[in-house]
């Protein structure tokens, strides 16, 4: 096979497209240049930390002895990811840009050129598994559960899995990097990303206030008395504790979270951990990495990327996923996906947009 | 895709194979001990090896011996000639402080213009091109003569490294004299492809690279009228002229006089041969591509180059294609970070974003042969059909 081996300058997705090319396959490495800068002088020129890892993964690339280039998807990439993003926040919901970049960008946009060009598949260092069955491919989580990423990779359709390939998805985090070690690879120590790529300083709320600007409001409890004051609501997420910065403290002396967000009115709503409890959502622009499911079925559902998966049962209604927890589940924010499992198999996913609280807000 | 066979390299603008000759001449000196510095047998030795090489350099492109000064490549060797001028200039007069450049320099000129711009209150005139890439001599008249005491100095290169444009440089050259405006020109791309006769021309400054013609990488030279004053960039020992500093590199001083000397005695025989291969390349490649067409002046052009822009595809594209059937070429100029940006030279002969990013530099030298042409012409269809399908990747926006 033609395979483009798209490369981070990571440690993953170098291993992953070492262990294609000496899987026999002819592997082209391929850097996806996201950002740009356009404070530097020369246009389009990327920053640092983006052109050392091109670099990286030109190095990588070199040791694995295949082509390399860099493709140039930034404008792709802000349309599609960091303008969603954006948008999402300001209007109050919590977006995950992995999983958005997975839909629509990697294999998306690069998976069509280089379908385009000839390759038969694009191969990622996701730590996810493909399992061959008689009617078709699965997306199953890794085996290392502590890194599995099937949770950004649930927005993948069956075609589009079809075209994909996870090296990785057998292999514990720790054993990928002693490989890396052995097969010369510099990045083989290189610590893993965490951030948010787009966000150089991993300060998100700066970010969004750059671009959205102030937009001070109220936080509020449940009855509407006022606690605080706030910049902006984009800064907040349902279940979110930390940094409220609310002076008066609450009757009982428990900690406060954030239960809502409204960017209209430009208000945040806090009370306690108790008020967050859920017992079901809506969720919309469903995508199945098979078969849609008819009826209601009994699965496993990952509300957030790394959580917790808890027991769920779904529904799809008229486009619309209608999940509900036999036990309640803690915070949930909309905007987040809602990833449904059978087993260690990806059924498939979709956008949350509503949930159903166990204590109705008043 | 195919899988590589034989290598049709056709890249000669970005780096030209060396000469055996000039590789012989190098490696002969490499054995050699001896600083062109030093004042005993071993250095002696080394200083002739450097002196005959500058000779050799002097009397290829017509200026004297003294005139030579050996620079790390082409790059230092433009930042010398405009940073030199600059501070010598502007020691001389406050008000010259204009620079006259156009908008088709290649990044070593753009870039230290730029950086005048930004950290030394350098006014910079930019040039516009016409779509062939031409400047116009009236142009530069006009700007100059609008306050020729307050121009620091004009730039121009005698043929553009992307679309192969040949510039009007003496033309240009005259019109500064009558004011005492000096000139440098990047003729990198020049030699060994057109006649370059530096005391002709009339220029103050002229930079020439050994990689591009057939010699060593790492060395270049600027050649610097006896009468031109430059402030240095690189202080140390004072060799060359005490314009610039640092121990000469006597091996690939020999190997870049042996490269230009059979650079330019080859000149005539091989601009007549390149240009034949050239145009059987560009009216193949247009008579097999609908929409295909050649960018830059189709007469007063470089012999070896061939820049060619296709619509509705990447060059990006096309690029991986052909490199996965063995042929290397160009989507412009190399970029750092091997991103491709739209030709800022493209972009000021008025090309459009799809038309600029949808373009290939093929390049000729010496060793470039008819099959090579031929291997082209049979993959060049069917790799831009496939590079059509791909798309344009920035054209429209993804819903």
């Amino acid at each position: 096979m033609h395979v483009l081996a798209a490369m981070s300058g990571g440690v993953d997705s170098a291993v992953a497209a070492a262990r294609i090319a000496e899987a026999g396959h002819e592997v082209t490495g391929v850097h996806l240049a996201l950002s740009r800068n356009p404070q530097s002088y020369r246009s389009g020129a990327r920053g640092c930390c983006t052109l050392e890892d091109s670099r990286d993964a030109r190095r990588a690339a070199d040791v694995i002895g295949i082509p390399f280039y860099v493709w140039d998807l930034a404008e792709r990439f802000h349309a599609d990811v960091v303008e969603d993003f954006v948008a999402e926040y300001a209007a109050g919901r919590t977006p995950n840009p992995c999983l958005r970049c997975n839909e629509k960008v990697k294999f998306s946009a690069v998976l069509d050129r280089a379908l385009a060009l000839g390759f038969d598949a694009v191969a990622t260092g996701h730590y996810a598994r493909i399992v061959e069955t008689a009617t078709g491919r699965e997306l199953h989580r890794a085996v290392d559960h502590g890194k599995d990423q099937s949770y950004v990779l649930g927005v993948l359709t069956a075609a589009q899995l079809e075209r994909a390939l996870f090296p990785l998805g057998d292999t514990p985090k720790e054993s990928v990097r002693a490989e890396a070690a052995e097969r010369r690879l510099s990045v083989a120590d290189k610590p893993d990303s965490h951030d948010i790529c787009f966000v150089a300083d991993g300060n998100t709320p700066g970010f969004l206030h750059d671009l959205l600007g102030d937009a001070p409001g109220d936080i509020v409890d449940t009855s509407g008395a006022k606690l605080g004051e706030h910049s902006g609501t984009y800064g907040f997420t349902v279940g979110q504790r930390k940094g409220l910065r609310i002076g008066t403290p609450a009757a009982d002396g428990k900690p406060r979270f954030v239960l809502d967000i409204s960017p209209v009115d430009r208000t945040v709503t806090v009370g306690p951990r108790e008020a967050l409890a859920v017992r079901g959502l809506t969720a919309s622009s469903p995508r199945w990495c098979g078969t849609a499911p008819d009826g209601e079925i009994a699965c496993g559902a990952q509300l957030r990327a790394h959580g917790d998966e808890v027991r769920a049962t779904a529904r799809l209604d008229d486009g619309v996923l209608r999940v509900s927890f036999p036990e309640p589940v803690g915070a949930v924010a909309p905007g987040q996906a809602v990833v449904l499992y059978d087993g260690t198999r990806v059924i498939g996913s979709a956008t949350i947009d509503a949930v159903d609280r166990v204590v109705q807000p008043a | 895709m195919t899988t590589a066979r034989r290598t049709v390299y056709l890249d000669h603008a970005a780096t030209t194979p060396m000469l055996p000759q000039a590789i012989e001449a190098m490696t002969r000196h490499l054995g050699r001990t001896g600083n062109a510095s030093s004042l005993h047998g071993s250095g002696r030795a080394a200083r002739r090896t450097v002196e005959e090489s500058r000779e050799t350099i002097g009397a290829a492109l017509n200026a004297r011996p003294s005139e030579v000064v050996f620079t790390g490549g082409g790059t230092e060797a433009d930042n010398l000639a405009l940073k030199g001028l600059w501070w010598a200039r502007l020691a001389e007069d406050p008000r010259r402080r204009r620079i006259v450049v156009a908008r088709i320099e290649h990044h070593a000129v753009l870039d230290p213009v730029v950086w005048l711009l930004q950290h030394e209150g350098a006014q910079v005139d930019w040039l516009e091109v016409d779509e062939l890439g031409r400047v116009r001599v009236e142009s530069f008249r006009e700007v100059i003569e609008r306050e020729p005491e307050s121009v620091s100095f004009v730039t121009l290169m005698l043929a553009n490294n992307e679309v192969g444009t040949l510039q009007p440089v003496a033309e240009i050259a005259a019109l500064a004299a009558e004011h005492g405006i000096p000139v440098h020109t990047d003729a990198v791309q020049a030699v060994g492809q057109t006649p370059v006769d530096f005391a002709a021309l009339g220029v103050d400054a002229m930079t020439v690279s050994g990689h591009k013609l057939g010699g060593p990488y790492g060395i270049g030279a600027l050649l610097v009228h006896r009468e031109t004053k430059l402030v240095p960039i690189l202080h140390g020992g004072g060799q060359e002229r005490d314009i610039r500093s640092g121990t000469l590199d006597a091996p690939a001083t020999a190997g870049l006089a042996v490269a230009i000397d059979h650079a330019v005695k080859d000149q005539p025989a091989e601009a007549v041969r390149l240009a034949g291969l050239r145009d059987a390349l560009v009216s193949g490649v247009v008579g097999t591509v609908p929409g295909a067409c050649l960018s830059g002046d189709p007469v007063r052009r470089l012999p070896g180059n061939a820049h060619v822009s296709f619509r509705g595809c990447e060059g990006d594209s096309l690029l991986l294609l052909l490199d996965a059937r063995g042929i290397e070429c160009s989507t412009g100029s190399a970029c750092n970070a091997g991103v491709a940006e739209p030709s800022h030279v493209l972009l000021a002969m008025g090309y459009d974003d799809e038309r600029a990013r949808g373009s290939l530099r093929f390049t000729l030298g010496h060793t470039s042969t008819r099959a090579d042409i031929d291997v082209v012409l049979e993959n060049i269809g069917p790799v831009v059909e496939r590079a059509m399908s791909a798309g344009l990747q920035n054209v429209g926006k993804a819903g």
